[in-house]
């Protein structure tokens, strides 16, 4: 402990100068109160979310579609399983390309043009969602001719890629090269080697980030507003445009109805909870990991 | 089990081993290593790695096709009115008149705006998990604001329309109307809506990039710079400000970049609390508009090609600046964390 206290006591210390010492306090009392500041819009935000959500929640809000404007009732079901619908599919087409471009960079890219990747994809990290949103628009949408799911899907796979690239690479290299060089000792080809033991035994790190770029891409609104679109109605078909659950929570929290905010905040907690789960099983498969990293 | 039952297989009893060519293993040409099992591995490496290395290629491609949708879809815009369009203040889709100027006056100062409050909140929470707080409450701490993080901008909007914006009309605008009403950023009628909301919103979710980094960079300060401090007698504060603040500040810089890149393309949240309104004005009390929520609003219901093409280089305008503050931010961090195990995920 630093007891500037003791150290005024010997003698042979001159006593730390009364401005230092409250100096001292005043900036530990402000970090304090930075804290403080920073924690209560957190709870402010989640204690009004459950106190609005479970208000708002109830079986018909989880099982149908919209009611037209007006009428009381119906629910965001249809938005529930189109954001299902379009999160299966980004991680159908980012999670493969996402670990093996990680792969990639762990296993064969110590050199320049792995740099240059491990630099894109960090970079790519932090494009605007809504700019991914009129990539998709242009390179899907203006092909096929009409909004759709796989819009949406391939806006969020572009954004949850480079997460899923660095965070697989990172856990890759945290396994022992002994390891490796174990199972090239055996005669086993790089490959299996790669597939079978480091990945393998970096599993539960590359589901993590698997997991976090999943719950960064669960929330997106932007790039789903000229893609997915939007939906009153059921959709599981690909190439219609769906409804999604953020961009329900969207539409109705600008509207005029209270009805229709009641459903926003019910909306939002559905999300929230389905996202804190996410997160919260990522820590805890951190926690029972290989490896503690992260 | 009962394997009786199977029939047996026929199991000829140990044969002499054929006398291989172990004996005479001088050299015998090249023709000894396609017998070894590992050549069928050289195929399967050799397919192997270029399967991963496609999926690498993928993520530079991603990079082209942005770049390039956006040029060729801004081309007509660029065409049609060349640098005024990022000076012009009129936005008028009706008579094909378009200009930047309103959309990036308002994403810069609601930018700037919610880096004054989120900066000195993020260091103050970051210095204060890693040199001030209990180890006990240090992982409960980042975690509840790594929370912050995880909550989608879309219900960051939702509570400003419903919480925030009641606040901010009735006590805190009227407060700041009275205390600094003298600078004229206060002035004017005010309806919740506003730049000052944009800002305070993109301020809390800004502050845990900015803190997390900072966390990160404030851990690999050498121990031995904070020992050194309170040898010479510093006080605690006068440790964190000489030995760890001032070696980590390149590195802060960074997350106060990241941080600035991200308020620079947050959008959903912004949109529902900024107004949108295409004007340029002082006070903070007014509405205003950005470049992402202008993308937000008109993108789907844009009407003509041109447009069209002025939102796509609007997008462009944005991506590139995001680009260039992010490829900053990263090159700052990583002057700082270089060699260490940091992994700085934004």
């Amino acid at each position: 402990m630093r007891e500037t206290g003791k150290a005024s006591a010997l003698h042979t210390v001159p006593p730390i100068a009364l401005r230092r010492r409250i100096t001292d306090h005043v900036m530990t009392g402000a970090a304090v109160l930075t804290v403080i500041l920073v924690l209560v819009p957190l709870f402010a935000i989640f204690a009004y979310l459950v106190y609005r959500g479970v208000g708002s929640i109830n079986w018909a809000f989880l099982t149908q579609t919209p009611k037209p404007v007006g009428e009381a009732g119906g629910g965001m079901a249809n938005a529930i399983v189109g954001s299902a619908f379009i999160l299966a599919l980004a991680s159908i087409l980012g999670v493969p390309i996402g670990v093996g471009a990680g792969i990639y960079l762990a296993e064969y890219g110590r050199n320049r043009f792995g740099d240059v990747i491990r630099f894109i994809a960090d970079v790519l990290n932090g494009v605007p969602s809504i700019v991914i949103g009129i990539v998709a628009y242009a390179i899907v949408v203006l092909a096929q001719g009409h909004f759709s799911a796989l819009a949406g899907g391939v806006a969020l796979a572009i954004m949850m890629i480079p997460t899923i690239t660095r965070t697989t690479e990172e856990m890759l290299l945290l396994v022992p090269r002994a390891l490796r060089e174990a199972a090239y000792g055996l005669g086993i080809p790089r490959w299996r080697t790669t597939l079978s033991i480091t990945l393998r035994t970096a599993t539960s790190g590359v589901i993590t980030g698997i997991m976090l770029a999943f719950a960064r891409v669960a929330g997106e609104t932007a790039p789903l507003l000229f893609t997915a679109l939007g939906n009153q109605f059921w959709n599981l078909k690909v190439n219609e445009p769906t409804a999604a659950l953020p961009l329900q929570i969207y539409t109705y929290a600008l509207s005029p109805y209270d009805e229709w905010h009641r459903q926003a905040w019910a909306g939002a907690f559905v999300l929230i909870i389905l996202i804190v789960t996410a997160v919260a099983a990522v820590r805890f498969a951190v926690r029972r990991g290989t490896f503690g990293a992260a | 089990m009962a394997f009786s039952a199977l029939p047996r297989p026929h199991m000829p009893a140990p044969q002499p081993v054929e006398a291989t060519k172990v004996s005479d293993f001088r050299p015998a040409g090249k023709q000894a290593a396609p017998r070894l099992p590992a050549a069928r591995g050289e195929t399967g490496d050799r397919i192997f790695k270029l399967a991963m290395l496609l999926c690498g290629l993928a993520v530079l491609a991603t990079l082209v096709v942005i770049v390039y949708e956006l040029v060729l879809g801004s081309a007509p815009s660029w065409h049609a009115f060349g640098f005024k369009f990022f000076a012009g203040h009129d936005w008028d889709p009706v008579n094909e008149q378009f200009g930047a100027m309103p959309f990036i006056y308002g994403t810069l100062v609601s930018s700037f705006l919610a880096l004054l409050i989120a900066v000195p909140l993020a260091i103050g929470v970051a210095v204060f998990t890693t040199e001030m707080c209990p180890v006990a409450l240090r992982g409960p701490l980042s975690f509840f604001v790594e929370l912050l993080a995880a909550i989608p901008s879309v219900v960051y909007g939702l509570w400003a329309i419903f919480v925030l914006i009641p606040i901010l009309t009735n006590y805190v605008g009227p407060f700041l109307a009275r205390t600094l009403g003298w600078t004229r950023l206060f002035d004017g009628p005010f309806y919740g809506v506003s730049m000052l909301a944009a800002g305070i919103i993109l301020a809390i979710m800004i502050i845990p990039i900015i803190s997390s980094i900072t966390r990160e960079v404030l851990m690999v300060v050498p121990q031995h710079q904070r020992e050194a401090a309170l040898a010479l007698g510093a006080t605690r504060w006068e440790m964190i400000w000489v030995g760890v603040l001032r070696n980590a500040r390149a590195g802060i810089m960074g997350g106060i970049i990241l941080g600035l890149g991200r308020a620079l393309g947050e959008t959903m949240a912004v949109t529902m609390v900024i107004g949108n309104n295409p004007q340029i004005v002082k006070s903070l009390f007014a509405p205003g508009y950005t470049m992402a929520s202008v993308l937000a609003n008109e993108f789907s219901e844009a009407t003509g090609n041109i447009h069209r093409a002025s939102l796509i280089e609007i997008g462009l305008a944005l991506f590139l600046v995001t680009i260039a503050v992010n490829a900053l931010a990263r090159l700052l961090v990583w002057t700082v964390t270089r060699g260490q195990s940091a992994s700085a995920h934004a």
